[in-house]
């Protein structure tokens, strides 16, 4: 059966570049905008994309009534994959809005970058792979490019989420995952073809 | 560590790209979603679609052309020209620009710069400014003056200045000083400048070196450059010189005297730090 993947829309962010791939990929995506009865449990794959504040997002996700059926849906084991901001969203809180409640999914912070550096981080940059990490980077050669663009860096608690790094003032997390829950700091439907693969990984080999 | 960015940008009118000196015997080169893919190819870090359709209908037809780019393509774009309000952003942004470009209009309301920004984000706003030296750091023409009743108070040429922001394709002087300008917009919102030395725009003698350094090291935003890339060697020296974030050029790349791929090469070989794979 053909996997099933929803992009979640809570009003931030270009999700038709996101489908776009998907669609390219051969694979039908739905974008979905209010969480509604059990409507994401009918999903295989779930993608929480997202430009945008960390703390108008969060509210937005509420008022959609998005954040226990995302909680409930990684607790069944199913894969999630939160991109740019969508990653940020997963951790416990961020510098960017000190009174709001991260999904809390992956342990850990969102910080500022210094003020030394031009911000955003903005452009091409290289991820380096971590030993242990596993599918997702299944014909990729580390390390290699993606398209970032992004104030803030998440910092997970535990080191052993972090599962590609790169450097930017300092080495920052790039992608994390804990469980079937994946991040990617980067824009991987922007960035050409290892954005593709990693995408394409995430829903055959995750 | 971040790589610098090399941006072709392509001219379009009424939904097709013309190529040429800008503005000047303009050919119709075809399709815009052919360029795209074949600026992909060769490695391109992003694309600028600038519109120079002037009529409305036109417009509507730019809506159509980014929407097939973003079917095609997997690589950030911005699309610019003639933006004039916020539903022009809005309309461009959900047909699936990664960012949008403004000059004329955020020069008539800076408001635009933070309205946009704070309803789809900084980083997808990008103001573009064009810049002409001043004489003597000297303004010789007085419409800076008739344009004092324009919202952007505060970054006025001053005895000091050596770059005025123009508007209208470069038609109107505005009377504002360009570093200041850049700082405006950078303190309202917008996530980039794309930065056009008139001057040299078209002459392929290369950046202008000392207004992109002038302008990348006030900002903390990032700072494309553009105009006069002519050589392999012009993009060194306005990564190297001008402390560009990027270099945006246009007839160099379209005419097939370099592909962005042999620039990079080049740049590589020089200790740039650009993207190859």
């Amino acid at each position: 059966m053909p996997v099933k993947v929803a992009i979640i829309d809570y009003g931030m962010g270009n999700l038709y570049s996101v489908r776009n791939t998907f669609v390219s990929l051969g694979i039908s995506a739905d974008i979905i905008e209010k969480a509604g009865d059990d409507k994401i449990f009918s999903y295989d794959k779930l993608i929480l994309p997202g430009v945008g504040a960390f703390g108008d997002a969060m509210k937005e996700l509420k008022k959609r009534g998005f954040i226990i059926p995302i909680k409930d849906f990684v607790g069944l084991g199913r894969p999630l994959l939160g991109i740019c901001l969508g990653m940020q969203l997963l951790l416990d809180k961020s510098e960017e809005s000190r009174s709001t409640v991260g999904l809390g999914i992956i342990q850990g912070v969102v910080k500022k970058f210094s003020s030394r550096l031009k911000c955003p981080h903005m452009g091409w940059n290289a991820i380096e792979a971590r030993s242990r990490a596993g599918s997702i980077f299944k014909n990729i050669k580390s390390p290699f490019f993606a398209y970032f663009c992004h104030s803030y860096y998440a910092r997970p608690a535990k080191r052993s989420a972090v599962i590609g790094e790169t450097e930017y003032g300092i080495r920052f997390a790039s992608m994390i995952q804990a469980g079937r829950v994946y991040g990617m700091q980067f824009h991987p439907e922007k960035s050409q073809e290892m954005g593709i693969k990693l995408l394409r990984n995430f829903i055959t080999q995750c | 560590m971040l790589c610098k960015r090399i941006i072709p940008c392509l001219d379009v009118k009424d939904g097709r790209v013309v190529k040429g000196v800008r503005f000047l015997k303009l050919k119709d080169a075809g399709d815009p979603v052919e360029w795209a893919k074949a600026y992909e190819a060769q490695k391109a870090d992003e694309l600028v679609f600038l519109d120079i359709t002037a009529s409305y209908e036109g417009r509507k037809t730019m809506a159509r052309v980014v929407r097939e780019v973003a079917k095609n393509i997997f690589m950030p774009f911005t699309v610019g020209g003639g933006i004039a309000g916020i539903e022009d952003v809005r309309v461009l942004l959900k047909a699936g620009a990664d960012k949008v470009s403004i000059n004329t209009a955020a020069v008539k309301d800076p408001h635009l710069i933070s309205e946009a920004a704070r309803r789809f984000g900084n980083q997808c706003i990008v103001v573009a400014i064009d810049a002409k030296r001043t004489e003597d750091g000297r303004r010789k023409t007085e419409d800076g003056k008739n344009n004092r009743n324009l919202s952007s108070a505060l970054c006025h040429v001053t005895p000091e200045s050596k770059w005025e922001v123009y508007i209208h394709g470069g038609r109107t002087a505005t009377g504002l000083d360009v570093v200041a300008w850049a700082k405006k917009a950078q303190r309202l919102g917008a996530g980039e400048i794309l930065l056009t030395s008139m001057d040299l725009d078209g002459t392929k003698d290369g950046y202008d070196i000392a207004l992109t350094a002038a302008v990348s090291k006030s900002l903390k935003i990032p700072v494309i450059a553009s105009g006069g890339a002519g050589l392999k060697a012009h993009f060194l020296d306005v990564f190297k010189k001008g402390h560009a974030d990027a270099a945006l050029a246009a007839s160099i790349f379209h005419y097939g005297e370099f592909t962005v791929a042999g620039i990079k090469k080049y740049l590589k070989s020089n200790g740039v730090n650009v993207r190859t794979s």
